[in-house]
């Protein structure tokens, strides 16, 4: 299982990633930890005529805190944010869910950008990036642009880039006061993709829920909202009733799922409304405390 | 398209320099061009973890990886444990005493995985080290020697 | 004897080279001038093959020859049969050998159309990409019983059906026992099984020298010695011709001993013609199609019992998926008809199976070989019948074992070794109980599975039982010899996949001329060096060759005591000599050691005379052949908990007890029986080979084809009993499938009893959450 042969770059600026990418559009396919591109080359499904390694733009990974958010640049490792006291403190949910995406020795070279662009709907980190609202920074040879995450991610393995623009950064808002969080899968072994997920998000004022997030992974072409789900929650009581309640319409009218060799259409239903009300609790115990 | 490209990296502690073609895999380079057989073949995808090597002391799957990306690194195999043939790494000689190999194809993996684990994480339990492996597959043995070798390879690493 | 070496947990000898990755495994031979192969596979599992267009892949550069069934000329031919017909009247047996490139049609995927010769592997695929085949498909058959009763599409057009095999045996009357019985329990199973995935895929290298008219090959073989012979007769060399050489193999468990693969019979051809070396390495993707699998059987079975548990007799009547051809012949149905009777008394069996050919690829023994189907129908209907005699699982069981009075105990039906299935010995009564402590059996019911109720846990135990057909023929064999340099070193045919035969063989020699273990050298798969033998297959190598091992030391002893005497110039007698630590010695003095490989020497005189009738040095060949096979036996038990929404499972506790007879090596033994259990957890709960309609296999890769890891494995107790095997000198018995055996059975068990739903039953394997689920919610809307 050999890749087909490609031309490679390995630009020592993002200037002149930048350039290589105006230069080549489509054709050009960024090169980041290539934990999902590799394998695919090496079995040939993806044959890009071009590679464009973005490994050696130091510039592109960092981690810092700016504004109310946590600012992630898009070639950081995937281990280093793991790591990460900043991204402990100030993304919690972040910081829970990383250890489910695959195994340390892929996330030794797999990039928080990588995993985003990539737009993989079994993938951990678009849900995260749905449910805090993240913000996507795009640059192309003379700009630089901002997507909103509900524009960003675009189907099925698809986003909203443009062929000449690189992603450069990820800005992770922090959840407001009173909000707790949980991420949770079930998948048939450790750091296997999951047959079902959920990121959950919940503020509370008082007793009452003011707002909800719940999104889900490996339900749909991408993140998934679950908009029913999250209406009925907000102005509820944050009691197991409404949970249940919630779990039922999240996993009978807002998912569509497709199945997989692991999962029915069905038991997937299953698995989220059972994870939706484990995933809310857990959120509950941390917004109360 | 068989353009090479020119990468210099550090292997095993010694500076190397090649010139070589983009699509060829990391672990396909150590294996045919440099004769470093130890690294296995397991997958090709980047399940296995028999390709397992460390790049500046971490693990990282080499079959996953180009030998273009090796550029500017520093490689270890297994070849770079032992000090020599009769003296092997504390990791390796605690797989050989707790009969932690059967076939040994995954092995080199598992020790590449285990020893900067170990180093970081002296006290690790039973449960710590079957999450740190959870990413090499092994046929073999069920698991159990192997667990037993990390414990004491633990001891045997942190013996003073 | 000062040390004594069988029975003791010795480090192994192979170990060093193996952790310093200097192990020569067959991807690591690498030649001057060496070229590389890819196959062009049909990606179709049934298929005409119109035209094979390979212009553009020839004109590529670095491509050096390129060849298609036509290019093969005289030398296109089908495989060989590895097993033939057992003697068993009636048996139906419709022999299909796999080509060595497909001609004229394809019948599984994955099956060859063309083979690449290039440069390098990666301009071999580019090239292999350019090949345009024409197919015209044709109706597909995965399924058994539909590929019997559809007669318009035949997977073997010259056949009148695609019947592939019957064979029906039986002992006794079960129609009479039927009629007597208290009880009669019917059911359906259905057990399926999956690749075996050993980490290193196959390989071959081969290279001819012309001038010394010698073809050398490098195969990831379990059987050498028969690929050599096979291969010379293949090409018109003589044996000696021909070496074969078996190196480190990295896993086994059953498809690497499938003989005369394609790629064997194929590659060695070219080498020839090309006068270049050639390597084929297999990668993972192609692991799935090209090798061997098991896969899986439907059972019609039934029971019937007194209403004191007393087994009167089966019936078991079952398909079996076939695969496209069969050159392994019937061993693995044969193994689940005879493995199925299980530890216990069953006077009256009646068992009959029909194999079909399907478009997929060929099943050939797989770490069981057949044996799980057969031990999941008894175990389950014992399971079944327990609960309505109100009986306990393990009394039920109890009851009905053979005593161990009654051995030899013969069966009456015929077994994969064409003799008649009989167990040599056994004593399960120590075994079950032994197995009823490690687990806390009584315990677990009165105290923790209430407990963990009240908890709101669900909890469940399995306790299975099953007896093992180990160590047959027809033979291996051994030459030892003490070196100069008192090092001994062994040689044996037998090849090895990592279970340690460095040692354990070299701890049979230790016993015997007290030389230190590590101061033998074992010399396996390497024809050169012995080219008598069978393989490691079958759970023989510690049975068979170790015997061969134990008689040919037996013989260097008895020269080594022999020349001794004759060096003390016969004052001393046999009986007063002692060999310790690489020496002989006069009983109890030191000073009088002379070291063997002095002695060695000595018996191989640059002057004098080696007398008439005996021979130069301090070497035997020996070999040995068991009348049949030595029947282990063991028990399993589990503890095992159920998330009840997700179907998620959790093993807390899990136990083995086995009988292997005597045992050479306990930690070699331990490891064997773990790397079982793992494969049989795979196999119960996380390995299904999907295939579609189309007869693709819709997860062949190790992201979705699911190997446990060590977070799926559970630590596991071992325990053993012996009961000495009468059949060979040593008297041990095979070890190396046991842990694989009974897992299916016991998670049905265990997840049943944790989920405790009244009328539940779970009849099939492998099971999944999300198939627990399903099954679930199917009896809940009953």
């Amino acid at each position: 299982m050999k890749p087909a042969p490609f031309e490679y770059h390995a630009p020592l600026s993002l200037e002149e990633a930048l350039a290589l990418k105006r230069e080549h559009g489509d054709d050009g396919k960024p090169l980041a930890g290539g934990q999902s591109l590799i394998p695919a080359m090496n079995f040939r499904v993806a044959q890009p005529s071009i590679l464009i390694d973005l490994n050696k733009l130091e510039e592109l990974r960092g981690i810092r805190k700016k504004n109310g958010a946590l600012h992630i640049g898009a070639m950081t490792l995937q281990s280093s944010t793991e790591h990460s006291d900043l991204v402990a403190q100030h993304a919690p949910l972040l910081h829970e869910t990383i250890p489910n995406i695959a195994h340390p020795q892929i996330r030794n070279r797999g990039t928080i950008g990588g995993s985003l662009a990539h737009a993989d709907p079994a993938a951990e980190l678009p849900v995260v990036a749905l449910a805090l609202g993240a913000r996507f920074r795009a640059q192309n040879a003379d700009a630089e642009r901002w997507l909103e995450v509900g524009d960003f991610f675009s189907g099925l393995f698809s986003v909203a880039l443009e062929p000449d623009e690189i992603l450069v950064e990820i800005a992770f808002p922090e959840m407001p006061a009173n909000t707790g969080w949980a991420f949770m899968e079930i998948a048939r072994r450790s750091g296997d993709y999951a047959m079902a997920g959920v990121a959950a998000l919940l503020t509370l004022n008082d007793e009452k829920i003011e707002a909800a997030k719940l999104v889900y992974l490996n339900v749909g072409d991408g993140p998934v909202e679950a908009m029913q789900a999250q209406q009925r929650l907000q102005g509820a009581t944050a009691d197991a009733a409404a949970f249940a309640e919630a779990a039922q319409l999240a996993a009978h009218e807002d998912i569509d799922p497709y199945g997989n060799v692991h999962a029915s259409p069905e038991y997937q239903r299953h698995l989220v409304s059972v994870l939706t009300q484990r995933a809310l609790t857990k959120a509950l115990e941390r917004a109360s405390n | 398209m068989t353009a090479t490209h020119a990468i210099s990296f550090t292997i095993n502690g010694q500076p190397h320099e090649a010139a070589v073609e983009p699509r060829l895999l990391l672990v396909d380079y150590l294996r045919q061009h440099m004769d470093l057989t130890g690294t296995h073949v397991g997958c090709e995808h980047g399940v296995c973890g028999a390709c397992t090597i460390l790049m500046d002391g971490k693990p990282v799957r080499s079959c996953i990886m180009l030998a273009v990306q090796a550029d500017g690194h520093e490689l270890t195999t297994v070849e770079g444990l032992a000090e020599g043939p009769d003296n092997m790494h504390p990791l390796q000689e605690a797989f050989w005493e707790a009969h932690g190999l059967q076939c040994g194809f995954c092995t080199p993996g598992f020790l590449m995985t285990l020893k900067p684990y170990l180093e970081e994480h002296p006290d690790a339990n039973e449960d710590d080290i079957r999450h740190a492996i959870s990413g090499n597959l092994c046929r073999c043995t069920g698991y159990q020697h192997i667990v037993d070798a990390a414990l004491l390879g633990a001891k045997k690493m942190h013996a003073k | 004897m000062a040390t004594r070496y069988f029975g003791e947990r010795i480090k192994r000898n192979e170990d060093p080279k193996l952790l310093t990755g200097q192990a020569l495994f067959v991807d690591d031979v690498n030649l001057p001038g060496m070229l590389h192969i890819a196959f062009v596979r049909s990606p179709y599992a049934h298929a005409r093959i119109k035209s094979v267009d390979a212009t553009e892949a020839r004109a590529l550069e670095g491509v050096e020859a390129l060849y298609t069934a036509e290019d093969l000329g005289d030398y296109w031919r089908t495989g060989v049969l590895n097993v033939g017909t057992p003697p068993i009247e009636g048996a139906v047996f419709h022999e299909r050998l796999h080509p060595i490139i497909a001609k004229d049609k394809v019948r599984h995927v994955g099956e060859i159309v063309a083979c690449v010769v290039a440069e390098n592997r990666y301009i071999a695929e580019d090239a292999a990409n350019l090949i345009m085949v024409d197919y015209e498909p044709l109706p597909v058959h995965i399924d058994p019983k539909k590929a019997m009763e559809d007669r318009a599409t035949l997977i073997h057009d010259d056949l009148d059906s695609n019947l592939a095999a019957h064979v029906v045996q039986h002992k006794g009357d079960y129609a009479k026992a039927r009629q007597q019985a208290d009880v009669v329990i019917e059911r359906e199973f259905v057990y399926d099984r999956g690749t075996a995935a050993a980490m290193e895929n196959r390989g071959i290298v081969a290279e001819w020298d012309a001038k010394a008219g010698k073809l050398t090959m490098w195969d990831t073989t379990q059987a050498p010695v028969i690929i050599r012979n096979g291969i010379a007769g293949m090409l018109g060399l003589s044996e000696h011709q021909v070496r074969l050489i078996a190196p480190f193999i990295g896993g086994g468990f059953g498809p690497k001993i499938l003989m005369f693969y394609p790629e064997e019979m194929l590659l060695p051809w070219i080498a020839m013609g090309l006068n270049r070396p050639v390597k084929w390495i297999e990668d993972r993707n192609e692991n799935f199609y090209a090798t061997t699998q098991e896969r899986g059987q439907t059972h019609v079975s039934e029971i019937a019992l007194k209403q004191d548990g007393t087994i009167l007799g089966v019936k078991d009547t079952f398909w079996h998926d076939n695969g496209a051809y069969d050159p392994y012949g019937l061993t693995i149905p044969i193994n689940t008809q005879c493995t199925l009777l299980g530890m216990y008394r069953v006077p009256n069996y009646s068992t009959e199976f029909t194999a079909v050919f399907t478009n997929k690829p060929i099943t050939s023994p797989y770490r069981g070989a057949g044996r799980q189907h057969g031990v999941f129908v008894m175990e389950r209907l014992l399971d079944v019948a327990a609960k309505e005699l109100g009986m306990d699982k393990a009394e039920i069981r109890r009851k009905n074992f053979i005593p161990p009075d009654d051995f030899p105990h013969k069966h009456q039906i015929i077994y994969q070794d064409f003799s008649e299935l009989t167990y040599d010995s056994g004593n399960y009564g120590p075994i079950l109980d032994k197995a009823l402590e490690l687990i806390d059996y009584q315990n677990f019911y009165r105290t923790r599975k209430p407990q963990a109720e009240k908890e709101g846990k669900r909890l469940g135990l399995g306790l299975v039982c099953y007896v093992e057909g180990t160590g047959i023929g027809p033979y291996e064999g051994a030459r030892i010899q003490v070196q100069a340099n008192g090092r001994v070193s062994v040689a044996t045919g037998i090849g090895t996949q990592g279970q340690g035969h460095y040692t354990s063989y070299a701890q049979i020699v230790a016993e015997q001329l007290g030389v230190p273990v590590d101061q033998i050298d074992l010399v396996t798969g390497d024809t050169d060096q012995f080219h008598w033998g069978v393989g490691t297959f079958a759970s023989r190598g510690a049975v068979v060759a170790g015997n061969a091992i134990h008689a040919a030391a037996k013989r260097v002893r008895q020269k080594i005591l022999d020349k001794a005497i004759e060096e003390f110039e016969g004052e001393v007698s046999q009986d007063q000599l002692e060999l310790v630590d690489g020496h002989v010695q006069i009983l109890g003095n030191p000073d009088t050691a002379i070291p063997l490989g002095e002695l060695a020497q000595r018996a191989n005189p640059m002057r004098g005379a080696v007398k008439p009738g005996t021979e130069p040095g301090l070497e035997a060949t020996d070999y040995f052949g068991p009348e049949m096979g030595a029947t282990a036996s063991g028990v399993h038990a589990m503890i095992v908990e159920v998330d009840p929404e997700t179907m998620m499972i959790d093993i807390k506790k899990y136990a083995v007890v086995h009988d292997c007879g005597e045992v050479i090596n306990p930690l070699i033994l331990d490891g064997q029986i773990h790397g079982g259990v793992a494969q049989g957890l795979g196999n119960a709960f996380y390995e299904e080979l999907v295939f579609d309609e189309m007869g693709q296999i819709t997860n062949a890769s190790f992201m979705d084809f699911l190997l446990p890891t060590a977070l799926d494995v559970p630590r596991m107790d071992t325990a053993h009993t012996v009961t000495p095997s009468p059949l060979n000198p040593l008297g041990t018995k095979g070890a190396g499938e046991a842990g694989a055996i009974p897992v299916g059975p016991l998670f049905a068990q265990a997840i049943e009893d944790a989920l405790g739903l009244e009328g539940f039953e779970i009849r099939e394997i492998p099971l999944s959450p999300r198939r627990l689920w399903e099954l679930v919610e199917e009896h809940k809307a009953k």
